[in-house]
């Protein structure tokens, strides 16, 4: 399939892929029992693109995201079980259950942080790699975002000035077709591109089909590549199309903003059974192996379900301590 | 005039119709007005009545998308926009603070704007540090804004008109957890209550609450229980919390006596802050016990629903508070019927999230 890939990294993506998938249709089948108290954002269908960086970035490189970030966090290397108890509200959570699903955080993997506000994180990223250029530090920044927040000031404005100082930033659009129920043609002119956009903005920029893990990987590599080089700042825009409601756990294709042909027309082009096809067709891995990763990764995800559930709940009478930091911290 | 009762969504969304009728100036854009949800019913039916031209969905850019509307109202149109949290309007704050609010002033009175923001605002349900924030007093420290924080469905139907047919910015705030409130609604098609004026919706003797926005509906539910325990409130639905009805409340407060102001929003540089202040410098004779405010602790609202408990205030603690303030004792065991029994995180159990 591709020369740069061995085996391995295609089963380590797939596991990673099977890892997304399972915990966020985990929480989608738990969400309506009301313990998930928060507005919970999630990625099923646009599993393909995360997996694939999962393979391209180490410790070194940092990431910032948005409101949908579980599947980011986890293809950083975020701990599942921090992730779930955040979503719960528990103590263990990754945000000691501060900020719920939209606000995640691993520092110990470099995951610096997602944010609900839309836009907010794409500055935020910039100034990693200004502080990573300043610093001579190893590694890049990436910044995850949808079609929407390109319609944001501040993207034009953090675009530019990555452009302007050359920085080591790496912009992954997950363009997902909407935003909530706003589909792009009532947001951005018809017939031009998100990556043409970034290009005439100076931005080195990549296309490629988001549910297909090879055309995702060689954008994305070539991407790094350009900016490991010392080229500049890149922007990949991956087609995917997120299956579930915009917030929530339930479909909603009924509801008038989109068509269920639509939505079917992309099921049949789910990242991970065209993958599972791939692989076998090609013979780099057998249906055992495949199910063997399923079971492994179903296990864990039960098990940070458990570990999220039995968690407790942070202690309230100190609610309104450590607004501050003291200093050395 | 015939009257009818709706929800308080309703009565937002019979405003936007009628006034839309009454107008072809009046147009309506914000992210999702024309959605199938169409901000939480408030919108319904606007796009197919009047059109993609003036009513219609935008790109996500807050602060660029007003400034778009202070433009069209200096050129002739009376823009309505919409937000559904306030939160994300905070990106449009140099358009709403160095424009929408100023130009009239600033360019002669040559040009006033015409300009409705509606925001929505709220608690609970994880909403969390940058879903929830109840920062009504910012607008209000903005001279040349008007902000007003209505109640009861009449007074959003009666309000929202005001405002749109007002010369001015106003900024038009909701609490979402009065969108399903119910109450009788004058239907009339030049329907309008004043952007000024505050509302004695309760007469006593005892003390002054002085309450905004969903704290009214909590405030009401206290003087009941008030009441049965001897103590007469009177309660004052503020309406505007710029300019504020010095007058209405000041009035009460030289009979009365007593003062609780109860907010929504943060304690410091909050609007019940500013009333305990005025009242102090104009009233000051009149107290016979200093005033209180009861207002949200100066911190983020988390998102957990354990680390939540016990962070919003409600009827049973204006109930406490006021009291205490009357009678100068302890009375926890008197008003325990007011305290939340459920999930302190809903307006009711109906409510399942996630939004
Ligand atoms: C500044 C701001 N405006 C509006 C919103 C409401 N909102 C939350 S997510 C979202 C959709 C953004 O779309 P996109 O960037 O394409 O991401 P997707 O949800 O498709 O992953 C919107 C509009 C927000 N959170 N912040
Ligand atoms: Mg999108």
């Amino acid at each position: 399939m591709n020369t740069q890939l061995s085996s391995l990294d295609y089963l380590a993506i797939y596991k990673m892929m099977q890892l997304i998938r399972q915990t966020e249709l985990g929480i989608a089948e738990r969400y309506p029992k009301g313990q998930m108290r928060c507005p919970t954002h999630l990625s099923v269908g646009q599993e393909c693109t995360p997996a694939v960086l999962s393979k391209l970035l180490t410790h070194q490189d940092l990431a910032v995201s948005t409101h949908r970030s579980h599947a980011h966090y986890l293809a950083k290397g975020g701990d599942l079980n921090a992730m779930l108890a955040e979503i719960y509200g528990k103590e263990t959570g990754c945000s000691k259950g501060r900020g719920g699903s939209m606000h995640l955080i691993d520092q110990s993997v470099g995951f610096k942080g997602s944010t609900a506000i839309v836009g907010n994180t794409i500055p935020i990223g910039v100034g990693l790699a200004l502080a990573k250029k300043i610093k001579q530090e190893q590694g890049i920044a990436v910044v995850f975002l949808g079609d929407g927040a390109t319609e944001e000031g501040v993207f034009y404005e953090s675009a530019n000035f990555a452009a302007v100082q050359s920085l080591p930033v790496l912009f992954v659009c997950e363009n997902n077709l909407y935003s909530v129920y706003s589909s792009l043609d009532v947001r951005q002119p018809k017939g031009r591109g998100i990556a043409e956009l970034s290009s005439s903005l100076g931005l080195a920029s990549f296309t490629a089909d988001g549910n297909n893990v090879l055309s995702s990987h060689t954008a994305l590599s070539s991407a790094i590549l350009h900016i490991k080089q010392g080229k500049g700042p890149a922007l990949v825009e991956l087609s995917t199309y997120r299956w579930l409601e915009h917030c929530g756990p339930h479909y909603d294709n009924d509801i008038g903003y989109r068509t269920e042909q639509e939505f079917l027309a992309w099921k049949d082009r789910d990242p991970i059974s065209c993958f599972e096809s791939e692989l076998l067709f090609s013979v780099l891995a057998t249906q055992t192996q495949l199910e063997e990763i399923q079971i492994q990764v179903q296990k864990q995800v039960k098990s940070a379900f458990t570990f999220a559930e039995q968690s407790p709940f942070p202690d309230y009478k100190v609610q309104d301590q450590n607004v501050f930091a003291r200093s050395g911290l | 005039m015939s009257k009818q009762v709706m929800t308080y969504a309703e009565g937002i969304n019979l405003a936007m119709h009628q006034c839309m009728t009454l107008s072809d100036d009046v147009i309506c854009y914000g992210l999702g007005v024309d959605d199938p949800k169409a901000i939480f019913g408030t919108t319904a039916g606007l796009v197919e009545k009047f059109g993609s031209s003036r009513v219609f969905d935008m790109p996500t850019a807050e602060n660029g998308m007003l400034g778009v509307g202070v433009g069209a109202a200096i050129n002739g149109l009376k823009p309505v926009m919409v937000h559904q949290r306030l939160d994300f309007f905070l990106l449009a704050m140099d358009q709403l603070v160095n424009s929408a609010a100023k130009w009239f002033y600033m360019f002669g009175e040559q040009q006033s704007v015409p300009l409705t923001i509606r925001l929505m605002l709220g608690r609970g349900w994880g909403q969390g540090p940058t879903h929830s924030q109840n920062l009504q007093a910012w607008f209000a420290h903005i001279p040349g804004l008007k902000v007003v924080m209505p109640s009861t469905p009449n007074d959003a139907k009666g309000m929202l008109a005001a405002s749109i047919f007002d010369p001015n910015p106003v900024v038009f705030i909701e609490h979402r957890w009065l969108h399903h409130q119910e109450g009788e609604v004058d239907l009339s098609i030049e329907y309008f209550e004043p952007l000024d004026k505050a509302k004695v919706i309760r007469h006593g003797d005892d003390i002054t609450i002085i309450a905004l926005s969903y704290q009214v509906v909590e405030a009401r539910r206290a003087a009941k229980a008030l009441a049965e325990n001897g103590i007469d409130a009177e309660i004052i639905d503020l309406r505007a919390i710029q300019p504020i009805d010095w007058e209405t409340v000041t009035t009460s407060i030289r009979r009365t006596g007593r003062l609780l102001a109860v907010d929504t929003g943060m304690t410091t540089c909050s609007v019940s802050s500013e009333i305990v202040s005025t009242i102090s410098e104009a009233c000051f004779d009149n107290l016979k016990c200093a005033p209180k405010r009861l207002a949200m602790k100066d911190m983020p609202e988390p998102t957990s629903y354990g680390l939540t408990r016990g962070l919003y205030h409600g009827a049973f603690e204006i109930a406490k508070l006021v009291h205490e303030m009357v009678k100068g004792k302890d009375s926890e065991q008197l008003y325990s019927e007011l305290k939340v029994n459920g999930n302190h995180d809903v307006p009711g159990d109906w409510f399942k999230g996630p939004f």
